[in-house]
C-alpha cells in the first residue's frame, strides 16, 4: 500500500492528468450530439441491448409530456373540426369576404381538483385568465360536456360541472333534434343525468344519443349521454327522460375549454348585416 | 481574408504557459481545466477546450522537468520571454501550441475523415497563435535587473 502511494505520488502529474482529461472528454461527448452519435454507434455493438432496456425506461418518465402534447394537439384538432366553424351560410351572399369563420377556440386544460360526491360539484383545472378563459365558458372532454366555468383566477379556474343542482344544458336529441336541457339527476348518481322539456311530438327510443344544441355555450353536436329510461315522473305538457352520462365524472383528467367567439361578436355582425341590406 | 476561415488563433492558451514555475502539479490541471472550461461556455463546445487545456498542462509538465533546472526558480519564477530568453521561450512556446492546437482540432471532427482540412487548419492556427504569443511576449518585455 505504501509502495503504491509512493509510486503515485511520483507520477502524480500523469494520474491528475488522467482524471481531468477523462472529465472533459466526458463532458464533451455528453454534450455533443456528433461526438454523442460516433460514441454510441461502436458502444451499441457491445451493449445494444442495455441502451433498448433503458430507452424503454426513459419511455416512462416522459409519458406525462406526451400525455400532455397529444392533449394539446386533441385541442388543435377540435379547432379544425367542422362542429367548431361557423358556416355562415346564411348570409354568405351578404357577406362576401368570408365564408367560414372560427367560431369555437378550444383550451386545453388538465383537471387539478374534482369531487362527484357532494350536493354541488366543482373542479378546479389548471388555466385561468391569463391563459384567455373567462367566466361563462362551456368545457368539454373527448367523452363529452363537462360543465361551465364559473369563477376565474389568474392561472385556475373552477369549474361547476354537469353534476350541480344549478347546472341547466340546452340539449337535443341527435336523431331527430328535438330540444331540451339537460340536468344531473335527482338521486345523485354521477353516471344520470335527466333531459326534461322535450316536445310530446318527439318520438325517442332508448339508447338515443342526447347531444348539445348548440344554442348554449357549446358547439352544436358534443355528447352528452344515451337516454337509458323513458319513464320518468313529472312532465304533462313535455317529456322527460333519464339518460347515461357519457363522461365519467370521477375520471377526468384533461378538459377543454370552449372560448365561443362568436357570442362576442354577435352584435357586430348583426349591425354589419343591417347596414349591407 | 481567406486566411481567417483556417487560422483561428487561441491566444488564451498564454495564460497556462505562463503559470509560475512552482505552481503545484494539482493548481495546474485545476487552472488549465477551467481555463478551457470557460472558453468552452463561450464556444459552445462543453469539454473541447478543456479535454486540449488539460494535455497541454501535462506537457507543460514534461517540457518544463526536461529543460529547466530546479534550482534556478528564485530569481526567474515565470516562464516568460524576458525571464528566459527568446530560443527557450519560442520552442517552449511553439511545442506546447502544436500540442494543443493538434488535440484540440483532433477531438473537434473526432475522425480522420478530411484530414487535410483539419490538419491546414491545426497548422495555420498553431502559426497564429504562436505569433500572436511572442508578440504578446515583446510587448511585456522587461530587461533582467543585474544584480
Amino acid at each position: 500500500m505504501r509502495n503504491l502511494w509512493i509510486f503515485i505520488s511520483k507520477y502524480n502529474a500523469f494520474f491528475l492528468f488522467l482524471i481531468f482529461e477523462v472529465t472533459s472528454l466526458i463532458i464533451y461527448v455528453k454534450n455533443n450530439s456528433f461526438q454523442r452519435a460516433e460514441f454510441i454507434n461502436s458502444a451499441n455493438k457491445v451493449t445494444g441491448g442495455l441502451y433498448a432496456k433503458a430507452d424503454e425506461f426513459y419511455g416512462y418518465l416522459s409519458l406525462k409530456e406526451v400525455n400532455d402534447s397529444l392533449a394539446r394537439e386533441n385541442a388543435h384538432l377540435r379547432n379544425t373540426l367542422k362542429s367548431s366553424v361557423y358556416a355562415d351560410t346564411v348570409t354568405k351572399h351578404k357577406v362576401t369576404d368570408t365564408v367560414y369563420k372560427q367560431q369555437y377556440d378550444y383550451i386545453v386544460a388538465r383537471v387539478i381538483n374534482n369531487s362527484v360526491n357532494h350536493n354541488n360539484n366543482y373542479l378546479t383545472i389548471n388555466k385561468g385568465s391569463k391563459q384567455g378563459i373567462a367566466k361563462g365558458m362551456g368545457v368539454i372532454c373527448n367523452k363529452g360536456i363537462v360543465g361551465k366555468v364559473v369563477f376565474v383566477s389568474d392561472h385556475f379556474s373552477l369549474v361547476q360541472s354537469l353534476l350541480h343542482k344549478d347546472s341547466q344544458f340546452s340539449a337535443m336529441l341527435a336523431d331527430n333534434k328535438e330540444i331540451g336541457h339537460v340536468e344531473w339527476s335527482d338521486d345523485m348518481d354521477p353516471h344520470k343525468g335527466i333531459l326534461k322539456d322535450v316536445s310530446n311530438n318527439a318520438r325517442p327510443k332508448v339508447g338515443e344519443w342526447v347531444v348539445t344544441s348548440g344554442y348554449s355555450l357549446f358547439p352544436k353536436g358534443v355528447p352528452i349521454g344515451k337516454i337509458s329510461s323513458l319513464r320518468t315522473k313529472g312532465g304533462g305538457y313535455s317529456l322527460n327522460m333519464e339518460i347515461t352520462l357519457s363522461v365519467d365524472f370521477s375520471k377526468l383528467e384533461y378538459v377543454n375549454v370552449v372560448d365561443n367567439k362568436f357570442s362576442k361578436e354577435q352584435e357586430a355582425l348583426e349591425a354589419q348585416q343591417k347596414k349591407d341590406e | 481574408m481567406t486566411l481567417y476561415n483556417l487560422s483561428t488563433p487561441f491566444l488564451y492558451i498564454l495564460f497556462i504557459l505562463l503559470l509560475p514555475f512552482e505552481i503545484p502539479n494539482v493548481l495546474l490541471f485545476v487552472l488549465a481545466f477551467i481555463t478551457g472550461l470557460t472558453i468552452d461556455a463561450f464556444y459552445d463546445t462543453p469539454g473541447l477546450h478543456a479535454s486540449a487545456c488539460v494535455i497541454l498542462a501535462l506537457v507543460r509538465i514534461f517540457f518544463i522537468s526536461v529543460t529547466v533546472q530546479k534550482d534556478g526558480f528564485d530569481n526567474e519564477p515565470e516562464p516568460t520571454l524576458s525571464n528566459k530568453g527568446l530560443r527557450w521561450f519560442s520552442t517552449y512556446v511553439i511545442t506546447l501550441t502544436l500540442v494543443h492546437h493538434f488535440f484540440l482540432f483532433l477531438f473537434e471532427s473526432f475522425s480522420f475523415s478530411g484530414l487535410p482540412y483539419i490538419v491546414v487548419r491545426f497548422l495555420l492556427s498553431s502559426l497564429f497563435t504562436v505569433f500572436l504569443i511572442l508578440i504578446t511576449g515583446l510587448i511585456f518585455f522587461r530587461k533582467k535587473e543585474r544584480k
